[in-house]
């Protein structure tokens, strides 16, 4: 390691070299007879921040649920840092990815939704150490340590003894952030995490995200109508339409001077 | 019809606290079974494997849409012809259990449909184990809210409860119509329905402050 990395950074991400780590080729996904996502191919850098934007129902979100494989795709294949999440390689074939393998990719990314979904029955502590404790299997003491610099980082740090409903909204999305990070994930998906919030509260939850996209290397995927956020954070943006991206480009040049018709069209309506 | 005569009633109080053993027990386990047995059911329904669905859910069917009695007298006369035999209140306190699993199945499977989707996406999100996400995610959010909806099992089980004299199983009302028909008196049964009463109505109690307090 070089002297001049900062002492601070966040070592989450061990290979934010800018190698490729997501992947998708040719993926389709349909719910009945709508076509959600028409052939997408694209692909995230390790470290990078990328913000999908576009009209709801463009198949933005469908993007992070079918990384977090809550959804299946009906055709392609996604990768992640290498590895197929929907597939698995056996005797040099292509078959559907058994629960293990699944098990394995997906504990490199970690999501944030936009209803928190905090675990009511838990603790703020206990919701942030269940995981790590259980899946990283670490020893009871350091996942708590882990949970307590992370509270702090998020600036909840009095409100370790509370439930989640004893939490603002903001506060609850900064827990559930804190809870993702916990896993220590590669990537980290983000899905409008502030578009439940009151408009008071929402600033307190980007400051968070903007301070981590600032002083870690996880590689960041998000989708957000926060456009002002947008343009402080993204390496690139995607512009999304009827399943397609229609462009993309850094965020100078896709909210200064995008190329697109309908880009301009919806960056004009969401301002 | 008779005069009230408090001394069948102080006769018929050994007799009175016999039955009333035999009612609590068949309660507290036929209870534990149909609270374990229903939660079994209602997991399995939610089964991928269609080997394990299907079975389930004829079987529960099955059950609840036939009589507890018929059920008795089945688990005591037909089973004992090819399987094993027990006694009254064993055969008494299974019949109880079984049958009731079957509805607190149902209570249980809406406690388990009614905890939201993203505690399910939240607990692939964090990669928890299926285990343990039943066991720390999804049960105890469901069954804190089913709780009183059990409850009101245990009650109807207890008014159930005298059915299992058919087969020998002397609870309270057994012991009472025993002692009734032998001396030709009434005060035996006055004195059950008000146990029933005496039971029941604070149990009914109990169940109403821990729906204001569990479900919210």
């Amino acid at each position: 390691m070089s002297a001049d990395n900062k002492p601070t950074k966040e070592t989450a991400n061990p290979a934010a070299d800018g190698s490729e780590l997501i992947r998708f080729d040719g993926v389709t996904k349909r719910f009945g007879s709508n076509v959600v996502l028409d052939h997408m191919d694209f692909t995230v850098s390790s470290g990078k921040h990328v913000t999908l934007i576009g009209p709801s129902g463009s198949g933005k979100t469908t993007i992070l649920r079918l990384l977090m494989t809550l959804l299946k795709p009906d055709e392609g294949t996604i990768k992640v840092a290498g590895d197929y999440l929907t597939h698995e390689e056996r005797n040099g074939k292509l078959v559907p990815a058994g629960e293990k393998h699944v098990r394995e990719v997906r504990k490199k990314i970690g999501m944030v939704f936009q209803q928190f979904n905090l675990f009511p029955n838990m603790g703020v502590l206990r919701n942030i150490t269940e995981a790590p404790v259980h899946v990283l299997g670490l020893p009871k003491e350091e996942a708590e340590q882990r949970a307590r610099e992370l509270l702090e980082m998020v600036g909840l740090t009095e409100h370790i003894d509370k439930y989640p409903s004893q939490l603002s909204g903001g506060q609850q999305q900064r827990v559930a952030i804190a809870r993702a990070l916990a896993m220590r994930p590669q990537v980290l998906l983000l899905d409008e995490v502030t578009s439940a919030l009151d408009p008071e509260l929402v600033a307190g939850v980007l400051d968070v995200l903007r301070d981590i996209a600032h002083t870690t290397d996880i590689t960041m995927l998000c989708v957000t109508h926060e456009m002002n956020f947008a343009r402080d954070i993204s390496d690139d943006v995607l512009m999304f339409d009827s399943g397609r991206v229609i462009e993309s480009g850094s965020p100078e040049k896709i909210f200064s001077e995008p190329e697109h018709e309908r880009t301009r069209e919806f960056l004009s309506a969401v301002r | 019809m008779n005069d009230w005569d408090w001394s069948n009633v102080d006769k018929f109080m050994p007799h009175f606290w016999d039955g009333l053993a035999v009612t609590l027990q068949a309660l507290l386990l036929g209870s534990l079974i149909a609270f374990s047995l229903g939660l079994v059911w209602a997991i399995a329904q939610r089964s991928h494997v269609v080997w394990v669905r299907w079975p389930v859910t004829a079987v529960t069917e099955f059950i609840r849409n036939t009589p507890l009695l018929v059920q008795l007298f089945f688990l005591f006369y037909v089973v004992p012809e090819w399987g094993p035999e027990f006694s009254p209140l064993t055969t008494g306190i299974i019949g109880l259990g079984l049958h009731y699993s079957t509805y607190t199945a149902e209570v249980y499977r809406a406690g388990i449909n009614g905890v939201p989707d993203g505690q399910w996406e939240a607990a692939i999100a964090l990669n928890l184990p299926k285990r343990r996400t039943w066991t720390s995610v999804i049960l105890p959010q469901a069954i804190r809210r089913v709780i009183p909806a059990l409850g009101n099992y245990v009650v109807s089980m207890l008014k159930d409860s005298p059915m299992i004299a058919v087969i020998g199983a002397f609870e309270m009302l057994g012991e009472a119509q025993q002692y009734s028909n032998v001396t030709f008196t009434t005060e035996a049964i006055t004195v059950v329905g008000v146990a029933f009463i005496v039971i029941a109505y604070p149990a009914s109690l109990l169940i109403r402050l821990l729906e204001r307090r569990l479900v919210r």
